[in-house]
């Protein structure tokens, strides 16, 4: 199969015409040379299409790139952002290096690695951006995904960080941590939910546990050994074991992504749940999708935050039009509109200090909404486990919870 | 004919008879049949002889209205729903169940009963198809079939025949055969019974009253 | 020599003339069917067996059918794809077998026939949104008696919706499949003279149910066989209806596969091929299990059939046949009015009946975005039914000309697409269309619907095009008309009612289409299926509803056209359209 794939490679390289270099290799440090490059080229951005906030969020960065830099956007919706990786995969193992489907992936955590490690991406391209200078290297986690070192091979655009999202008619307080959880969710069964793992919020409200519940978090942030994970985790699970019975459906069923929760919110069948977003509550209220007594609140102990990225597949075919959507999304401009709550609700990436008072007013005006958190409110976020952790938790709660029957 | 004069009396009588639609009289007929006689009705096609019988049988389109009284051995059948009527009918076709053997064609008509395969074994004898049973009725000739679909009829222990064209499908010495062995079945069990033709012969050989389609309007 | 007997003198003088396009067509038909299908059914044996080049794997051997019979969800999954796919398709044909013996000819089943083409026109996952919203605990049904009869003022805790059974799976596929067995009973009873066998029945005692039951259903079940077997493969390897209906803990084998084959551990591959291998063999299996019911159920039937009994208790069943009958229309029909009540709604909290407010914003929010999924929708649509009318008028016409009559083997390879489980192939079809240099998009989805819309489009214009009265060809030759005259001003003219009726379903075939658009087009193209599938991903109800009612329209809408358009044309015509 691989000598098939080779002749068709070489015969492709024989016709006239498609005897060009395949890889994009426009120097992304020359920026005039990518900006020249990029004009007319159409970036197929791979973004999960779930919410249509973000889709709309994404459907004006493409009106803006489009005036501003002559570069046509196009949003391809996934319902699972791993579809892209497919994707990429299914070409390279096609043998066709060069003219991809994919330019642009919304990206992080196991698929970047995953994408790392098989050498399916484009770069280092993103310390190069221009707008690199005003991110906030130091006070975000920007430049590790999941404690794997990015090396510039994607470049940060939101930051997200685990918020629990309560129904203030129902429930008055916040709850300080895990156990006040559980307590509160043995009291009200059927009224507390999680995403379904291996979906991604799911996997976070496990690894959020996991966190809360241990003695001493320093192992998570180190490689999961067959030695230390059965004693770490071993909380978790009687912790999942008493809490399951007292979820909604009895644990027998559960939300498919985070963003069905907050139908079932409104529809007053749960009064809890997870979010990675702070301020996408005050956006669903101003959505009518939740009911305006939801508030949101973080676990005294803290809560995990971490970036989203955007990465360039090796083989794109757009990669300077999408390095320039990457180095608008890093702009001034783009981080105000996606952290005002009636556009988006995410958190900057951006130094405050590094921006002129001008871009920093943009920022100060933003009404953060009703629901959402200040940053002083929302405190340090928690680092993410090492990739290893999600991975065995995720697949040792399948096992266990996801597909008893 | 008056009501009281033929409400207890054997065989089949339509009584002023009256099939319309919408607000046009498509035919009328007042008559009444005794068993083991004939009446033949005859008239060219369109003059509303099947839809006349579609009313006997309670199978009438429900675009049609029918008036009047049908009455069985004094029984009134006009509301009855078809398989209560107990009126068999058959057409040019044949119509035999083509999914089902020749025997099973017959134990279709077979009333629920002990001996069934003998009962069915004697009825293909009396029709000269002794042996026929596992036949496939697909490779039957036109009078074989045309026998086999009169004695499956007869076999449901009707108390009235309607013909409807029956013999049109046949050639002449079939035709003369068929004829004489349903006027004869008929005549032995004693049933009325109703022949719709557009053939003079047909309805000649019946040797009962032939009433013209034409005639039928006049008769009010 | 039969050939020889079927070519008119007209036909010959063409033969000569151009004989090769026309020959050519019905393999073409051939391979354009079955070359995907099979191509894509390599590309899935390969990684199954352990051979993954993009991965370095040549070695062949069984680790990957080991991993997959390891998998802790392995036996719940098979054993939802066979409950659910045998469940549906039970309950389907026993419906539909209800409702043919006890309400043909009534005033119920006429309305129920004018109910037929626009329930079978709404995409199986418009259908099952709808659906979802009926029956959920915080739905419409509990809504109207909560909390007067209820007490309840908050939603009950139950698991209705992607119960562990099944169970709501199960629904959804009837609701969306007793339409489908429906129209073809229904065709295939004007094939049997269904009509006059009901009088000679009836007359000889039998009750209408048991007249229809003996005389009717065997006859009409051998028409209908295999689209009986299109339903249960389809209903035992559905994606999207289980996406939003089925359970989670875990997934029908279908939904699972997907997710394996879009899991950023790409070694899963080999796991979701293995599993693709065994969703076929299972559904392989069950058409034999199938089979064998088939026998025995006509063994019994047999004997009832020659015991005589007339069976007059069936007459009771008449109530039940109206009940489920008029479920399984309302269930879809307030289905689409929740979809669009949701797509008009302001705030919405339960347990409210309607919205506090109604309001034009998700339909704004949303309209601009819906523009381009619509025009990619009905140019696909378009283009691979037009494709499918090329394809299938050829092959009849190469059939009346040349006799080149398709065999049961054509036939097969007519309904093979639909009999082998969409995630057996397609992703195959994927990666050979790659490796070929085949840039995916478009023309390549247009490839794969035709794939899926010829088969539909061929087996709904066939008959009427066989049934065409010949001897106007022959009037026509005799009048000075060639063949291909008499083609396009006699033949076609006369049948642009089926013609249409046969486009309108290949079009709602292909705006269905789910897996084959998100496979082959490589997410770059967008249909309203696709965005709609995406979207069900983040819950938005309003969203939702805007999308499935566009999706609905665009399904819909071609047949109104395919019955208002002949009366149009043929308004003086009167023998060239019907109801």
């Amino acid at each position: 199969m691989r000598f098939s794939f080779a002749a068709i490679a070489a015969a492709a390289l024989a016709i006239p015409g498609l005897a060009l270099p395949t890889l994009a290799d426009t120097n992304p440090a020359d920026w005039d040379a990518v900006q020249s490059a990029a004009r007319g080229q159409t970036v197929y951005w791979n973004a999960w299409g779930g919410s249509t906030t973000t889709n709309d969020f994404i459907a004006w960065v493409g009106n803006r790139v489009s005036e501003e830099y002559g570069v046509t956007l196009e949003h391809v919706k996934l319902s699972d952002t791993a579809d892209a990786v497919s994707r990429v995969l299914a070409e390279k193992s096609a043998g066709k290096d060069s003219g991809g489907a994919v330019d642009l992936i919304w990206i992080n955590g196991a698929n970047f690695a995953a994408m790392k490690e098989s050498g399916l991406l484009f770069g280092p391209f993103a310390e190069q951006l221009p707008n690199w200078q005003i991110v906030d290297v130091d006070g975000k986690t920007v430049q590790t995904d999941f404690t794997v070192p990015t090396d510039g091979f994607e470049s940060p655009w939101a930051m997200a960080q685990v918020v629990f999202m309560y129904d203030t008619a129902d429930l008055a307080e916040p709850l300080p941590d895990m156990a006040a959880i559980l307590e509160w969710s043995r009291a009200n069964p059927g009224r507390f939910t999680y995403p379904q793992p291996p979906d991604f919020l799911g996997s976070t409200f496990l690894k959020q546990a996991l966190y809360d519940l241990v003695e001493d978090p320093a192992p998570l942030l180190a490689p999961a050994s067959d030695d230390t994970y059965a004693t770490v985790t071993a909380p978790l699970w009687d912790y999942l074991d008493a809490l399951t019975p007292t979820l909604w459906r009895q644990g027998r069923a559960y939300p498919q992504t985070g963003n069905t929760q907050l139908a079932l919110i409104a529809d007053n069948e749960i009064d809890l749940a997870i979010s990675f977003s702070p301020g996408a509550a005050s956006t669903a209220i101003a959505n009518f999708e939740l009911p305006d007594t939801v508030r949101t609140f973080v676990l005294r102990d803290g809560t995990i935050g971490n970036a989203s990225f955007v990465a360039i597949p090796y083989n794109a075919n757009a990669a300077e039009g999408a390095m320039i959507v990457a180095n608008f999304l890093l702009s001034p401009e783009a981080q105000a509109r996606a952290l005002n709550p009636d556009y988006l609700g995410y958190g900057t990436v951006l130094d405050m200090a590094a921006l002129s008072a001008e871009d920093r007013a943009r920022f100060e005006n933003i009404d953060l909404g009703i629901a959402t958190l200040t940053p002083v409110e929302l405190g340090q976020a928690l680092a993410e486990p090492h990739p290893s952790w999600m991975t065995r938790v995720t697949a040792d709660w399948i096992s266990r919870y996801g597909t008893a029957r | 004919m008056t009501d009281t004069s033929s409400s207890r009396q054997q065989g089949l009588s339509l009584q002023n008879l009256r099939i319309s639609r919408g607000t046009s009289t498509l035919t009328e007929i007042d008559a009444h049949i005794d068993p083991g006689e004939v009446l033949s009705l005859m008239g060219p096609s369109g003059s509303g002889k099947s839809t006349l019988l579609a009313a006997i049988t309670g199978t009438l389109d429900p675009a049609f209205t029918c008036s009047g009284l049908i009455r069985l051995d004094g029984r009134d059948i006009t509301a009855a729903r078809p398989e209560q009527r107990n009126i068999g009918i058959l057409f040019q076709d044949d119509l035999l169940f083509p999914h089902l053997s020749v025997g099973a064609n017959l134990a279709f008509g077979l009333r629920p009963t002990k001996h069934r395969a003998a009962r069915i074994s004697v009825a293909l004898a009396d029709i000269g198809l002794d042996g026929f049973d596992n036949r496939d009725p697909a490779t039957l000739s036109g009078g074989q079939k045309a026998r086999v679909a009169l004695m499956r009829m007869l076999l449901s222990e009707p108390a009235a025949l309607l013909l409807d064209e029956p013999f049109s499908g046949l050639d002449a010495t079939l035709r003369a055969q068929m004829r004489t062995l349903v006027f004869a079945r008929a005549r032995e069990q004693g049933l009325p019974v109703l022949l719709v033709t557009h053939d003079l012969e047909d309805a000649q050989a019946s040797g009962g009253k032939i009433i013209q389609m034409q005639d039928v309007h006049s008769l009010t | 020599m039969g050939r020889a007997e079927n070519i008119s003198a007209t036909g010959r003088k063409h033969t000569a003339r151009r004989p090769v396009v026309l020959r050519l067509l019905p393999l073409l038909t051939v391979l354009v069917l079955a070359g995907p299908v099979l191509a894509g059914f390599v590309g899935t044996v390969a990684p199954a067996f352990g051979i993954m080049p993009a991965l370095g794997l040549y070695e062949p051997g069984l680790n990957a059918f080991r991993d997959l019979f390891a998998w802790p969800g392995f036996n719940s999954a098979l054993r939802l794809s066979l409950s659910s796919g045998l469940g549906a398709t039970l309950l389907s044909l026993a419906l539909v077998t209800l409702i043919l013996a006890s309400l043909q000819d009534t005033k119920v089943f006429t309305l129920l026939r004018r109910l037929l083409s626009p329930l079978l026109s709404v995409p199986h996952a418009a259908a099952a949104f709808g659906l979802a919203f009926l029956i959920a605990p915080s739905g419409w049904i509990v809504r109207a008696v909560s909390p007067a009869l209820t007490g309840w003022d908050r939603p009950p805790d139950l698991l209705i919706l992607q119960d562990p059974m099944g169970l709501s799976l199960i629904a959804g596929l009837v609701v969306k499949e007793v339409p489908f067995l429906l129209l073809m009973a229904m065709a295939a009873m004007g094939q049997v003279q269904s009509r006059r066998s009901l009088v000679i029945a009836r007359s000889l005692g039998y009750g209408r149910e048991a007249a229809w039951l003996k005389a009717i259903f065997p006859r009409v079940y051998a028409q209908i066989r295999l689209p009986v077997y299109v339903v249960l493969a389809y209903s035992m390897s559905v994606v999207d209806v289980a996406v939003i209906l089925g359970p989670n803990t875990p997934p029908p084998l279908s939904v699972q596969i997907v997710r394996w084959t879009s899991d950023p551990d790409l070694t899963l591959r080999l796991r979701a091929a293995a599993g693709a291998l065994v969703q076929l063999g299972l559904v392989l299996a069950s058409l034999v299990a199938w089979r064998g019911g088939e026998i025995v159920t006509a063994k019994l039937g047999m004997r009832w059939t020659e015991s005589g009994q007339r069976a007059p208790a069936l007459r009771a069943l008449r109530p039940l046949a109206i009940l489920l009958a008029g479920i399984s229309v309302l269930a879809v029909l307030l289905g689409l009015a929740g979809l669009i009540t949701w797509s008009f709604a302001g705030l919405w909290r339960f347990p409210d009946l309607l919205p506090q407010e109604f309001s034009l914003r998700s339909w704004l929010r949303f309209g601009p975005t819906l523009a381009q999924p619509l025009q990619e929708t009905v140019v696909i649509a378009a283009v691979s039914t037009l494709i499918a009318l090329v394809l299938t008028i050829g092959c009849l016409e190469a059939e009346h000309r040349h006799g080149l009559r398709m065999g049961r083997g054509g036939f097969w390879i007519l309904y093979l697409p639909l009999l082998i489980p969409q995630v057996a192939f397609l992703p195959g079809v994927q990666t050979l269309m790659i490796s070929l240099g085949l840039t995916s998009g478009r023309a390549a989805v247009i490839a794969v619907h035709v794939v899926f819309v010829l088969p539909y489009v061929f087996l709904s214009l066939a008959d009427p095009f066989r049934a065409w009265d010949k001897r106007y060809a022959t009037i026509g030759g005799a009048l000075g008309a060639g063949a291909d005259r008499v083609l396009w001003t006699l033949r076609l003219p006369m049948l642009l009612a089926p013609v249409l009726t046969a486009a309108a379903v290949g079009f709602a075939v292909s705006v269905g289409q789910y897996l084959p658009t998100l496979l082959v087009g490589g997410g770059r193209v967008m249909t309203l299926t696709t965005e709609a599938v995406a979207l069900a991903s983040g819950g938005d109800r309003r969203a939702i509803g805007v999308y499935a009612l566009v999706q609905t329209g665009a399904a819909l809408v071609p047949f109104a056209l395919a019955l208002f358009l002949p009366r149009l044309i043929w308004f003086n015509r009167k023998a060239l359209y019907n109801d």
